[in-house]
């Protein structure tokens, strides 16, 4: 479904991606995990659009996606940090981002299960940063399609949001969906990834199953096996 | 006055003995040349309607012409028209097209030469060279009359009414277009121009050399190469005439150059390049004076002594004033600048704080005129403060020491 | 793109800045003219805030909104949306929306003060149009700026400074040297000089109406054919579209290259 191949991605002098190639097939969750600044945003950004790669192409359903803006359509983004324009209003936002994409959403479904009703008429400038995340969980999961992409999304949430979180991820993957995962959370990622990537110095370094990487590692706690990993890239 | 009634009571006479001859194409006479060759003194030609040829008539003799249901005299662009040179002539509703064009005669519709005693009333000049041309004569009226060409060049055009060694005529509500000047008057003296328009000529719209205790006023003279010029002159009173929109490189509403004891009084200068242009000139009066969006108000040159500016307004205009000497002997009281920008704090109507009507900038356009594309920059308002707060280049007291708070006569 | 300005426009007309700006040239408007009863003398006034103030408004909101809306402009990116779309849509947001604060905040005491009734009409649309041009380009400077500036600060730096070199300092630079020089021929030189700069282009072809009287004076032939006719408006109008296309060509070309 999504082939890096060759990808080459440097700021400056700073060489983040060198020469990466990744497989990803169609169905599952895959974590992308690695240390801070091993790429790991850069890829998804990559992958997004958002930065332009050096060297190297991105095939997203048999096709390239340099330079090309339509696949987007068919591809679902929730970034880092949740920061919307402080004048519209929540419900605004929703519609607007609706109809920038000519797809049918299960917005109201979504609203109603992070429990957003209330805040809908609240200009975004006002919301707390859970509130916020709620409502960037929305935008990202209200729309089908085939892929879906998460940058860190535990960041802030209440439990029960968080519950609510991977109720839908699961729900996602029992579609059939491919969801990219980015995060620093092991106990999330354990719960939730079907393969982990593990990205070091702008390479794939591992990928694998969860169980796998723990065999590798001869470790049954992940935290443990992955600062292993690391530290055996360093010995 | 009393000059025109005792002018009227020496004709009465003449007009009650005179015989009138007819010129039709029907009568008698069907060319004005033979009636006026019949003609006997004080006689009157009543010219009627239809286009008569005719060039180089010669009076002689006091005569009276009239026309009647607007005839026209047609030079046939062959030289001057009629030639006077008699006392009491007087001519009428007319229409004089088509005088040559020479460069090295002074063609003229009508020329009066040693005459006095003339009236020239209600005519229409076009396609001229000179219109009017009088020379050493006196106690005229030029009343009514509409003259205008196509002037393309000042040296193949002539002036609309050209008074040469001339005194007390009254020139009043003529029209003059398409002129080299509209009027020109050289040693001219005790005559009053009033009611006029002059508009659209190449050079002045009036202009005085050497002549002395002349009067105009109410007149208005627009769009001309200059408005009007006063050079070497002595007493001469300008009052409530209207100089709008000269405009050109070297152009201004009014040209004062070696002019003495003159007053400026009433006049309106709108949207000129230079409202008035000052050389040489002393103890003038200028009061109750209006410049509005001239480029400069008032360019002052060379040495101009003891003149005084009071009660003028001066709204919008991109300098109020420009000097270029270093000194300054003139006196500037009680004016109207829309620039003022000082208080008044004990409500008597007058700023408490004296205007520079000089601005640096002004200066600096002087020496370099270049410049003046960055007039109105952020720039130069910043240098203009800074010279206004401590004066340098600027002539240190040439303020405005009562400035108005409201515009003069308002 | 029509979306996306429309959300920029809407997120602008309801930030508090906008009714700042507004409510300054209403405020503006009223106070000119009613208090002063000189429509001339107001035109003049505003030609000297419009030539100063506009640009830096539209230096300020262009950076501002750029770094204020940076996450949002990602969301957007990950959205399946033309770049160059997005950024052409927030650009003409910025740029309308101070125009129509710029219009409607001086139009509305002019046209209460009975505008259309006064010869001045012309003069007053002039200076609007010009407003707008000013807008449009100095909004494209500041974004271009700030498209090329990761870091905020020296963002909001660069772009103040570009402002203040436009509005002061060049017409220094340039009046120094005319003084220096001015045993040369500068005709040219001047002419051209003024092409280089928005604001000097913005303010000539503003004089060119409003004291055209002043600048006949000038002797030199160039100037003399320049500001005689109607040509020079025009040469002026389409050198300040130039000076609207130019920038925006760059922002495109750099949006294209540029990584979030």
């Amino acid at each position: 479904m999504i082939e890096f191949k060759n990808l080459h991605k440097r700021f400056g002098k700073l060489v983040v991606l060198d020469g990466l190639n990744l497989e990803i097939k169609k169905g599952g969750i895959f974590a992308i995990l690695g240390p801070n600044g091993s790429g790991k945003t850069t890829l998804i950004k990559c992958l997004l659009g958002m930065v332009i790669p050096n060297k190297g192409d991105i095939i997203f359903e048999k096709k390239t996606v340099l330079r090309q803006w339509a696949y987007r359509n068919n591809l679902n983004y929730l970034p880092q940090i949740a920061n919307f324009p402080p004048n519209l209003s929540v419900m605004e936002l929703i519609e607007m981002v609706k109809n920038l994409r000519p797809k049918t959403s299960n917005s109201e479904e979504l609203i109603e299960l992070f429990g957003l009703k209330t805040s809908l008429d609240k200009k975004l400038g006002n919301l707390s940063g859970g509130t916020k995340q709620k409502v960037n969980i929305v935008l990202a999961f209200m729309f089908d399609s085939d892929l879906i992409v998460l940058d860190e999304p535990t960041n802030g949430l209440d439990p029960i949001a968080l519950i609510h979180l991977k109720e839908i991820i699961q729900k996602e993957k029992s579609k059939g969906k491919t969801i990219l995962i980015t995060t620093h959370i092991m106990s999330f990622v354990e719960e939730v990834a079907d393969e982990i990537v593990f990205l070091l110095d702008g390479k794939i370094y591992f990928k694998g199953t969860v169980d796998a990487l723990k065999k590798q590692m001869n470790n049954e706690n992940l935290e443990h096996a992955i600062a292993n990993l690391i530290a055996k890239q360093y010995a | 006055m009393a000059k025109r009634a005792f002018l009227f009571l020496l004709l009465v006479p003449l007009l009650t003995y005179a015989n009138i001859i007819k010129v039709c194409k029907s009568c008698k006479e069907t060319e004005l040349s033979s009636a006026i060759a019949h003609a006997q003194k004080g006689d009157t030609i009543l010219i009627y309607s239809g286009v008569y040829k005719a060039r180089n008539l010669i009076i002689k003799i006091p005569l009276t012409i009239i026309g009647i249901d607007n005839p026209t005299i047609d030079g046939e662009n062959k030289g001057t028209i009629l030639s006077v040179n008699t006392d009491y002539f007087s001519i009428q509703n007319l229409t004089i097209i088509n005088v040559g064009r020479s460069f090295t005669k002074d063609y003229a519709a009508i020329l009066i030469a040693h005459s006095k005693h003339f009236t020239i009333k209600n005519l229409k000049l076009r396609n001229l060279f000179f219109g009017i041309l009088i020379e050493k004569s006196h106690f005229g009226l030029i009343e009514n009359n509409h003259i205008s060409s196509v002037s393309l060049s000042e040296a193949g055009s002539g002036n609309g009414i050209h008074m040469w060694h001339t005194s007390d005529v009254i020139i009043k509500n003529n029209d003059l277009s398409g002129l080299r000047d509209g009027i020109y008057l050289e040693f001219v003296s005790n005559s009053v121009i009033s009611n006029n328009k002059s508009y659209q000529n190449l050079r002045y719209g009036l202009h005085f050399m050497f002549s002395d205790k002349n009067e105009y006023h109410h007149n208005l003279f627009k769009n001309n190469g200059a408005g009007v010029a006063v050079m070497f002159s002595k007493n001469i009173k300008m009052h409530d005439n209207a100089f709008i929109l000269n405009w050109g490189s070297a152009s201004y509403g009014l040209l004062l150059k070696e002019i003495n004891d003159a007053e400026i009084v009433n006049n309106t200068f709108e949207q000129n390049t230079i409202g008035i242009n000052v050389e040489g000139s002393s103890r003038i009066n200028y009061k109750n004076n209006t410049f509005l969006r001239n480029g400069w108000a008032l360019k002052v040159r060379g040495a101009c002594y003891q003149n005084k500016f009071t009660n003028n307004n001066f709204l919008n205009n991109a300098f109020d004033l420009s000097y270029n000497s270093e000194l300054n002997d003139n006196f500037f009281n009680n004016n109207y600048w829309s620039e003022y920008t000082g208080y008044d704090l004990d409500k008597n109507g007058i700023g408490d704080v004296p205007y520079r009507p000089v601005k640096l900038f002004s200066y600096i356009v002087n020496k370099t005129p270049e410049t003046l594309i960055l007039l109105r920059s952020l720039f130069v308002d910043i240098i203009n403060f800074s010279e206004k707060v401590s004066p340098v280049f600027t002539p240190d007291d040439l303020l405005d020491n009562k400035p108005l708070m409201k515009k003069a006569n308002d | 793109m029509l979306k996306i300005l429309k959300y920029s426009f809407y997120d602008l007309m309801r930030s508090r800045w906008s009714y700042v700006y507004f409510m300054f040239y209403l405020l503006l408007g009223f106070v000119l003219l009613f208090l002063n009863n000189d429509v001339d003398k107001a035109v003049i006034t505003l030609m000297n805030i419009i030539i100063v103030l506009t640009p830096l408004i539209g230096t300020i909101f262009g950076v501002m909104y750029y770094y204020n809306s940076k996450e949002f402009t990602e969301l957007l990116l990950a959205q399946p949306i033309n770049r160059s779309k997005i950024f052409m849509g927030q650009y003409l947001g910025i740029s309308i929306s101070l125009t129509l604060s710029l219009v409607l905040g001086l139009g509305i005491p002019f046209v209460l003060y009975g505008l259309f009734q006064s010869a001045a009409i012309f003069n007053f649309s002039l200076l609007l149009v010009v407003g707008a041009f000013l807008n449009f380009i100095f909004v494209a400077l500041s974004y271009n700026i700030a498209l090329s500036t990761e870091n905020k600060i020296k963002g909001f730096g660069y772009a103040i400074l570009m402002w203040l070199f436009l509005a002061v300092i060049y017409d220094g630079i340039f009046l120094i040297f005319l003084v220096l020089f001015n045993s040369y021929p500068l005709d040219k030189f001047s002419l051209a000089a003024t092409m280089f700069n928005p604001i000097d282009l913005s303010r000539i072809l503003i004089l060119l109406k409003l004291d055209i009287s002043a600048l006949l004076g000038y002797t030199g032939a160039v100037f003399k054919q320049f500001f005689g006719t109607n040509f020079g408006l025009f040469i002026a109008l389409g050198l300040l579209t130039i000076w609207i296309i130019l920038p925006v060509l760059r922002m495109n070309l750099k949006v294209k290259k540029k990584d979030f």
